[in-house]
């Protein structure tokens, strides 16, 4: 953070990609895009691109995870060794993976109605194959549409979105260069039809009023996000109508 | 009090459905005084009160009472353990598979079962507490262990469309003349005279799949046999 920036951030209202500070990136969704997997989903949010897989519920091995009155729920985040940049990335997990699987997994566990599955287990997968920044607000999004395909019972999506903090205007869906060198960083994740917030992260000093008018931000960049990841969940059904009728 | 969706609208998780004073059904939950889907579905209304939704995903729940068809995955000192699709094992005693008495000591239970093979069978109980949560029985008609044949996996809340209201969709299918057994977990088991007929049978089960969501499927599945029917008379 004690470093300039390579290009400034913020240009008379335009961030270095262009995008206004309110501008969510380009979105591509897709959906069972892996055949082997119960559900599977591909997003992108402008460079950064996570495929997300679930399979299950089925039977929790090693047994004694099993938890008798509901399912366990396993989630990978890993970014591929290509997904990076500069460097090769280590493929071995690190320590910033194993944490972001276990946030997600807490943002994600409140959504799914894990009490009908007792002594099952759910995995789920997240692989950035290209890295870009909000990688974790991306792979929220991907997870929870590859669970709806897998038609596990959940009381609503969870869509994430990052807010942050450059030159001391907020913005939403930062990319690497923004996460970089910003001063503040706010993944979220929102269940959009219930309003209900299950990831909250923050880092960064913010004003308290800077932080309200962040947390609207990320409602409203939610609604966009939601609306073409249905989108992208109806694509699924209704393109095949099309071509019969 | 206001009823949120139109018939044959396609809701997502979480949408709202009704308010409770609505009779609704199907995979929704109670949030608030309002149901709300739990998965991506299609809205049925049935009357003025009476709300369906029908699931368009979805894993088999195992319930007492279904026809499913499994495989044997390990042979255990009195019985077999089953795969039958479900989130737990099933297990199948000798009790619940043969009809004479037999002595477990000088019979191997391979010569009845090995791995690998698939029986169809009935879930008798289900107890989340035991090791093998589901018990099945083979021990009534129509049961058993299946030899050739051809297997098709579909998705389970696909099942009711192959089967058709009041088994419209299964009659159309039967004008093949073909042996076909539906289990409750998504598996199809079809065996035919000729094997060129379990091929088409089987492409023509899973275009349900893919098409289940959309009207007038049993009238163009029955066009279809009718031409693969009227072309093989020709050979």
């Amino acid at each position: 953070m004690t470093k300039a920036p390579p290009v400034p951030l913020l240009l008379g209202g335009k961030r270095s990609d262009g995008r206004r500070p309110d501008e969510v990136r380009p979105l591509e969704m897709e959906i069972g895009v892996i055949t082997n997997a119960d559900g599977s989903a591909v997003v992108s949010y402008g460079r950064t691109r996570v495929v997300a897989a679930v399979y299950g519920p089925k039977e929790a091995h090693p047994r004694h995870l099993a938890l008798p009155d509901k399912a366990i729920m396993r989630v990978r985040y890993h970014m591929a060794p290509f997904s990076t940049k500069d460097e090769r990335k280590n493929p071995a997990p690190s320590r910033r993976e194993i944490e972001i699987s276990r946030v997600l997994r807490e943002a994600l566990e409140p959504s799914v109605f894990l009490e009908h599955f007792p002594r099952s287990l759910i995995d789920v997968f997240l692989e950035v194959v290209q890295a870009d920044g909000s990688t974790r607000a991306a792979s929220l999004t991907a997870a929870s549409l590859a669970l709806a395909d897998a038609g596990i019972p959940m009381r609503d999506l969870v869509i994430g979105v990052s807010v942050g903090l450059i030159n001391g205007t907020i913005a939403v869906d930062l990319n690497s260069l923004e996460d970089q060198y910003g001063e503040g960083d706010l993944p979220i994740g929102i269940m959009p039809n219930l309003g209900h917030i299950t990831l909250f992260q923050l880092d960064g000093s913010w004003t308290r009023d800077k932080l309200v008018e962040a947390v609207r931000m990320a409602y409203r960049a939610v609604g966009e996000i939601y609306g073409a990841a249905r989108e992208a969940l109806k694509k699924r059904y209704f393109e095949a109508v099309q071509e019969v009728t | 009090m206001p009823r949120y969706v139109v018939p044959r609208q396609l809701v997502y998780p979480g949408d709202p459905i009704a308010t409770t004073d609505y009779e609704v059904s199907g995979p929704v939950y109670i949030d608030n005084g309002r149901y709300r889907s739990w998965c991506l579905g299609l809205v049925e209304v049935r009357d003025e009160r009476t709300i369906n939704i029908v699931p368009l995903e979805g894993t088999y729940r195992p319930k007492v009472g279904d026809t499913v068809i499994g495989y044997v995955t390990d042979v255990l000192a009195i019985g077999w353990e089953l795969d039958v699709r479900a989130p737990f094992s099933a297990y199948l005693s000798v009790h619940d598979a043969v009809l004479k008495p037999i002595d477990l000591e000088s019979v191997d239970l391979t010569t009845l079962l090995n791995i690998g093979d698939m029986v169809v069978a009935r879930i008798t109980d289900i107890d989340v507490t035991r090791e093998h949560p589901i018990s099945v029985t083979i021990k009534e008609s129509n049961l058993g262990r299946l030899e050739g044949g051809t297997l098709v996996e579909i998705s389970p809340v696909k099942v009711p469309r192959v089967i058709g209201k009041k088994g419209s969709m299964i009659g159309v299918l039967s004008m093949l003349r073909c042996d076909i057994i539906v289990g409750q977990n998504g598996r199809i088991f079809v065996k035919c005279g000729d094997v060129r007929d379990e091929a088409f049978l089987a492409s023509v089960i899973r275009r349900i799949e893919r098409e289940s969501h959309t009207t007038g499927l049993t009238d163009r599945i029955k066009e279809t046999i009718l031409k693969y029917l009227s072309e093989r008379g020709h050979q």
